[in-house]
């Protein structure tokens, strides 16, 4: 079955609740936004590879000052630089919810912009309460996974501003099959997010490495499954299409990126005594594919829910049902 | 549900949530407090120390060998910070001539309900050449701890007890010494840099005086031991800990040699 979304409908009304114009420069920060949260999370990524997390022991002040840069050396080097990169971070979620609340006619979109500003904020908090606490694997985990969370809520801000999204009328096809494509990039969002929190707890020495391997297995296969389902059934549907083909390839990437860094720093470099290059190289890759794969899957559950809608079938009570009852 | 209860519902969630997280952050350290407190003033509480008649008082010797081919060093790589300079290499397993360095012995039982008075010149612990000086520190619980920076760059000093108060803080070149003490008993505490992440050593907190280090000649010496039963405990940072056994009567010497072998890979 094959509809329009945003057509006249027989009634007369648009599918679209509003009609909301392209704004170029509210999008391009959204995008600026995502690269920099990126940026950030290859930053923090550093920090903990190279144990450089209590190497400015202070927050929120560094050594002491809220404005003064540090002789940039040793672990301070990783650790001064995340938190200015951080900071950046944070000003321009302020800029972006602030203009995203003026300008934007979608009320869930000024909600998303305050939900990214509550998101910068909290991570910020959890980053101090980290520092102060001396890095307990609980909290410095929920600050890794709270940076994917927030990332993925920036490509989504700008995936939501770009002009595709506002200016096209998505065709739709309805999706007969179960579970749906839906469930599908809904359940690879969620055993993606496991994932994330299972690496993030072995990262900060508060579990084994064995649950993030195991589940590495069912990882693989729902989001083979889900990719699969996608590139067979809906290949026609571009934006369906272009987000399955990442995330395969980017399944792909992680399994081998995830081997390199359990070589790296499980099996050849459990006694070293210093954090070796290779080791960081492996594991700060693995952690930005593993971003860049969480927010794959969510544009793809994104894209699936606008282009694929689940097909269902109204259940009318018996009297409607009967049409003498009409 | 309406729109208001939806959103004051969600608020009070993430608010939870939030909650959640710093208690989960914070019960860790419940003791902080306490076990600081006890830090701060180790002599005032402590019971008078019981008498040992130095007529009487016997020593032990030995010396630690390594049974099996000396590892090879692991070489450190100090280019991160053009303000180290200093010998490369790793200090975990030292082995010269097959004499074990940096093995901590202690006396571990055998001493029953004696006090010890706590020593009041501090030990002094350096860091010279982006490396800690001595890599494995012997300190009576409540003694103090002088640590001092003799390089041109910053440091941080970073403890990561089990047992004690837990701690991080920076110290700039020429700063003045920093001075703390550990409270209760614990081996192998180790201490960290967080800035140069192959600056690692450790500190062995016990009640009694009678501890020594092996020197890079595999020897140790314990004296002013009362005559007695004992259990001789010898510590190494990756090699594990071996006790034994050892009788001293009046005025004795004995000579009490250990051996370790290499660690299972």
């Amino acid at each position: 079955m094959v509809a329009a979304r945003g057509t006249e409908d027989p009634r007369g009304t648009t599918l679209k609740a509003i009609a909301t114009p392209y704004n170029r420069g509210l999008h391009r920060l959204a995008v600026v936004l995502a690269c920099w949260t990126f940026l950030l999370i290859i930053a923090g990524a550093l920090v903990t590879s190279n144990d450089a997390g209590l190497s400015v022991p202070d927050w929120p002040t560094s050594f002491g000052s809220l404005y003064k840069i540090p002789k940039l050396v040793g672990g301070v080097k990783f650790e001064h630089t995340h938190r200015m990169i951080a900071q950046g971070a944070g000003l321009l979620t302020i800029v972006l919810a602030v203009w995203t609340w003026r300008v934007e006619k979608r009320r869930w979109m000024r909600v998303l912009g305050l939900a990214a500003l509550g998101t910068v904020i909290a991570q910020g908090i959890l980053g101090g309460i980290t520092v102060l606490f001396y890095l307990p694997p609980a909290v410095s985990s929920a600050h890794a996974a709270l940076a994917q969370t927030f990332f993925c809520i920036a490509v989504v801000m700008a995936l939501f501003t770009g002009r595709k999204w506002v200016e096209e009328q998505p065709r739709v096809e309805f999706d007969q099959r179960r579970p749906s494509l839906f469930t599908l990039t809904l359940l690879s969002i969620f055993v993606l997010y496991v994932q994330l929190l299972l690496g993030a707890m072995f990262r900060h020495h508060g579990l084994s490495w064995w649950p993030h391997v195991v589940h590495a297995v069912v990882v693989s296969f729902v989001l083979a499954w889900t990719t699969v389902r996608a590139l067979t059934v809906y290949p026609h549907i571009e934006a369906v299409r272009r987000p399955a083909i990442l995330m395969l390839s980017l399944v792909i990437a992680q399994l081998c990126l995830g081997f390199t860094a359990f070589l790296t720093r499980v099996a050849w470099g459990r006694d070293a005594v210093q954090p070796e290059l290779p080791m960081v190289m492996a594991t700060v890759t693995h952690v930005a594919a593993g971003a860049l794969l969480l927010a794959t899957a969510v544009i793809l559950a994104i894209q699936v829910w606008r282009h694929v809608p689940v097909a269902f079938e109204e259940i009318l009570p018996q009297a409607q049902r009967d049409p003498s009852a009409a | 549900m309406n729109k208001k209860t939806g959103w004051a519902r969600i608020s009070v969630g993430v608010l939870a949530l939030c909650a959640l997280l710093a208690l989960a952050a914070c019960s860790k350290k419940e003791e902080t407090p306490a076990a600081s407190s006890m830090a701060d003033q180790p002599a005032m509480s402590a019971p008078a120390a019981t008498p040992i008649d130095p007529a009487t008082v016997a020593a032990i010797n030995g010396t630690v060998k390594f049974d099996g081919p000396a590892p090879k060093a692991s070489k450190i790589d100090m280019s991160q910070d053009p303000g180290c300079k200093g010998m490369n290499e790793a200090e975990n397993v030292v082995v010269t001539g097959g004499d074990l360095a940096n093995v901590f012995v202690y006396v571990k039982d055998g001493l029953g309900n004696r006090t010890f008075d706590v020593p009041k010149d501090p030990v002094v612990l350096e860091q010279q050449g982006c490396r800690y000086h001595p890599h494995v520190l012997g300190v009576m619980a409540g003694q103090t701890v002088q640590i001092k920076n003799s390089d041109p760059t910053t440091h941080n000093i970073h403890p990561t007890p089990k047992d004690n108060r837990e701690w991080n803080e920076s110290q700039p070149p020429s700063s003045p010494a920093i001075e703390k003490n550990f409270a209760r008993e614990e081996i192998m505490l180790p201490v960290k840099c967080n800035q140069h992440p192959w600056m690692k050593m450790y500190v062995n907190v016990v009640k009694s005086p009678f501890f020594a280090v092996t020197g890079k000649d595999g020897k140790y010496e314990i004296k002013g031991l009362p005559p007695g039963d004992y259990t001789l405990a010898f510590v190494h940072e990756k090699l594990g800990e071996q006790d034994q056994k050892v009788t001293v009567a009046a005025k004795d010497t004995k000579t009490v040699d250990q051996s370790f072998k290499p660690a299972a890979e």
